[in-house]
């Protein structure tokens, strides 16, 4: 089945200059906003025209949108919007696009959201690593709206103050949790806040806080302007909308692709070319490294949405696909994973701090030829006492690959320990030849 | 010397440029941008003379600034190299051949990740995280530049046109 393009996030992106103003003006752009300044939308419709669409936060936890915007106290109190744009999570690049070719789509997302909440200052906190290109596109953006008279105080005489500014990390994961954003955004080290309090309570310098992602808030525009029963009837139930997914790894045509939520995993991979060189499939990480991995005929069978991944045993996640072929070694595969959390663990829980790094040393081992038969008891047991007693979610993130790893690919673990450090995949190379 | 002559007139434009974006009395906000700024005018590292300037502009404890500068992986508190080049190895592109990319730069620069050249041209950092290319796998970066799909000839390319 052929399944239509670039609906609502990167709508612009067939256009020669898709990040003017301009271009984006003439795919509807701002007409949902110059609605609102014109007075003919509150608040409260806002809200629950999102709440309708079935839009779920897309930065990997899939929360509903439209039920975390309502959280924020109605009182005249300064409240902030923030929007993640640290995009961080292992093979996902699509927020990046959106930044550098529909940025204005995330301006007018963030002026409808800040509207929704009574939000009248936001930041967008980009990437350090974006410094180059995205966050340029963005500022032009910014200032091309501020110079349109779409942004700023009393804005066209509406009495609707919005004011946008960039704010640019440094380099650290971590600051992709959302509370680890809010004190890097105080210039403080990004280490995750208890909650609750929640931001909405408790958020930026202690004012009330909503913090969406990039793609969760460049798909607000047109869910006002299509209709809430428009967006959620592109995807399955729970799972309203397009998704963007970043198929990388093993496939003949890696790239971002904006697809409706719900399309069955074998559509996709089909649209990236297959699997290259004509290979087997072997696994997918469907949703980014924090996701459990799915081999391949767990991930045949799914559909890209949150129901169907969940039902799987993983997780939507940020709707980054990685794909491994029958080549992959999935012990190298998980000894990489695990560098990447014990790298990026801010380091005030213990059993983060302490655990990822155990867990990188003993797949160190296992990969060196020094592995023993108790390690994979003690690298699940490390995984287990991780799970759940930290403060914010990287630890599952750390634990889930090592689990899903040893559940599925076992054998390979047990092969390299009991062939001191051979993989299988060069064992069936061998034994082909 | 005085906070004035570490601190450029240009450096300090762009503290002010970043201090107007938060409410008063929240400069700390503008720590981030700051030493971006100043790492950028210093071959890309970071002084202690530099940070305690910092943190005398903006009013607040060294430590503040300190913590910021050890935190995060943009910045670097020793001298290196004038280029900064990382090659992104996490899953997408070590499954695209990131990891005999880093053993082809590393053999042709004579470093190992986490060092710099001996005549101070390149710093080849060692990446921990994903650089959100992945579809382009594998990816570096060279002084924030993005390079994509890449293949030994076009790296060697690319590091052969720095200065």
């Amino acid at each position: 089945m052929a399944w239509e393009q670039n609906l609502v996030c990167f709508n612009t992106f067939a256009a020669d200059e898709p990040h003017t103003l301009a271009t984006y003006e003439k795919h509807d752009g701002y007409k949902s906003w110059r609605k609102i300044l014109a007075g003919k939308m509150t608040p409260e419709q806002v809200v629950e025209i999102v709440k309708a669409s079935g839009l779920r936060g897309r930065g990997g936890a899939g929360f509903p949108t439209g039920l975390k915007w309502s959280f924020m106290p109605k009182t005249d109190a300064q409240k902030y919007l923030v929007c993640n744009s640290d995009e961080s999570e292992p093979g996902t690049s699509h927020d990046r696009e959106v930044l550098r070719y529909n940025p204005h789509a995330l301006v007018e997302g963030m002026a409808i959201a800040g509207f929704a909440m009574g939000a009248t200052i936001a930041y967008n906190y980009i990437r350090g690593e974006f410094i180059d290109e995205p966050v340029p596109r963005f500022e032009a953006a910014v200032k091309e709206a501020y110079d349109a008279g779409l942004l700023g105080t009393n804005i066209q005489d509406s009495g609707i103050d919005f004011e946008l500014y960039t704010f640019v990390g440094a380099g650290a994961y971590i600051c992709g949790e959302e509370t680890a954003l809010l004190e890097s955004l105080e210039g403080k080290p990004g280490k995750p806040r208890f909650k609750p309090p929640f931001p909405a309570n408790y958020g930026l310098y202690g004012k009330p806080t909503t913090i969406n992602n990039t793609q969760s808030l460049a798909c607000i525009p047109k869910i006002l302007d299509k209709g809430a029963a428009w967006f959620a009837a592109l995807g399955p139930e729970n799972s309203g909308g397009t998704a963007l997914f970043s198929v990388s790894g093993h496939v003949e045509k890696p790239g971002n692709y904006e697809l409706p939520m719900g399309i069955p995993f074998n559509d996709l991979l089909e649209l990236c070319g297959g699997v290259w060189g004509g290979r087997e499939l072997k696994a997918v990480i469907p949703g980014g490294s924090s996701c459990r991995v799915l081999p391949a005929d767990i991930i045949m069978d799914c559909t890209m949405d949150y129901t169907s991944l969940q039902a799987a045993g993983s997780s939507f996640g940020t709707g980054a696909v990685m794909v491994m072929d029958e080549t992959t070694c999935m012990v190298k595969v998980l000894r990489r994973i695990a560098r990447f959390y014990m790298a990026e663990s801010c380091g005030q829980c213990t059993p983060c701090r302490e655990g990822t790094g155990w867990l990188y040393r003993m797949l160190t081992r296992i990969v060196a030829g020094e592995g023993r038969k108790e390690d994979l008891d003690h690298l699940l047991d490390v995984a287990n006492k991780i799970e759940g007693h930290t403060i914010c979610a990287l630890g599952d993130a750390a634990a889930w690959p090592v689990q899903s790893f040893l559940e599925h690919f076992l054998h390979e673990f047990e092969y390299m320990i009991e062939n001191r450090g051979r993989s299988i995949v060069d064992g069936a190379a061998d034994a082909a030849a | 010397m005085s906070d004035a002559v570490v601190l450029s007139a240009h450096v300090t434009g762009e503290i002010e440029h970043w201090k107007a974006r938060f409410p008063e009395e929240r400069q700390r906000s503008a720590v981030i941008g700051a030493l971006l700024a100043v790492q950028h005018e210093n071959n890309g590292y970071l002084t202690a003379e530099q940070m305690n300037a910092v943190a005398a502009y903006l009013d607040l404890p060294t430590i503040q600034v300190y913590e910021i500068a050890t935190f995060y992986s943009m910045f670097q508190t020793k001298p290196v190299g004038r280029h900064n080049v990382a090659i992104c190895t996490n899953v997408s592109c070590m499954l695209r051949g990131a990891d005999e990319l880093v053993e082809h730069v590393e053999k042709k620069l004579g470093v190992t990740l986490g060092e710099s050249t001996a005549d101070g041209r390149i710093y080849l950092k060692r990446e921990e995280e994903c650089l959100a290319a992945c579809c382009g796998a594998p990816m570096m970066m060279v002084d924030h530049k993005y390079h994509e799909n890449l293949t030994h000839e076009r790296v060697d390319q690319i590091l052969d046109e720095l200065d």
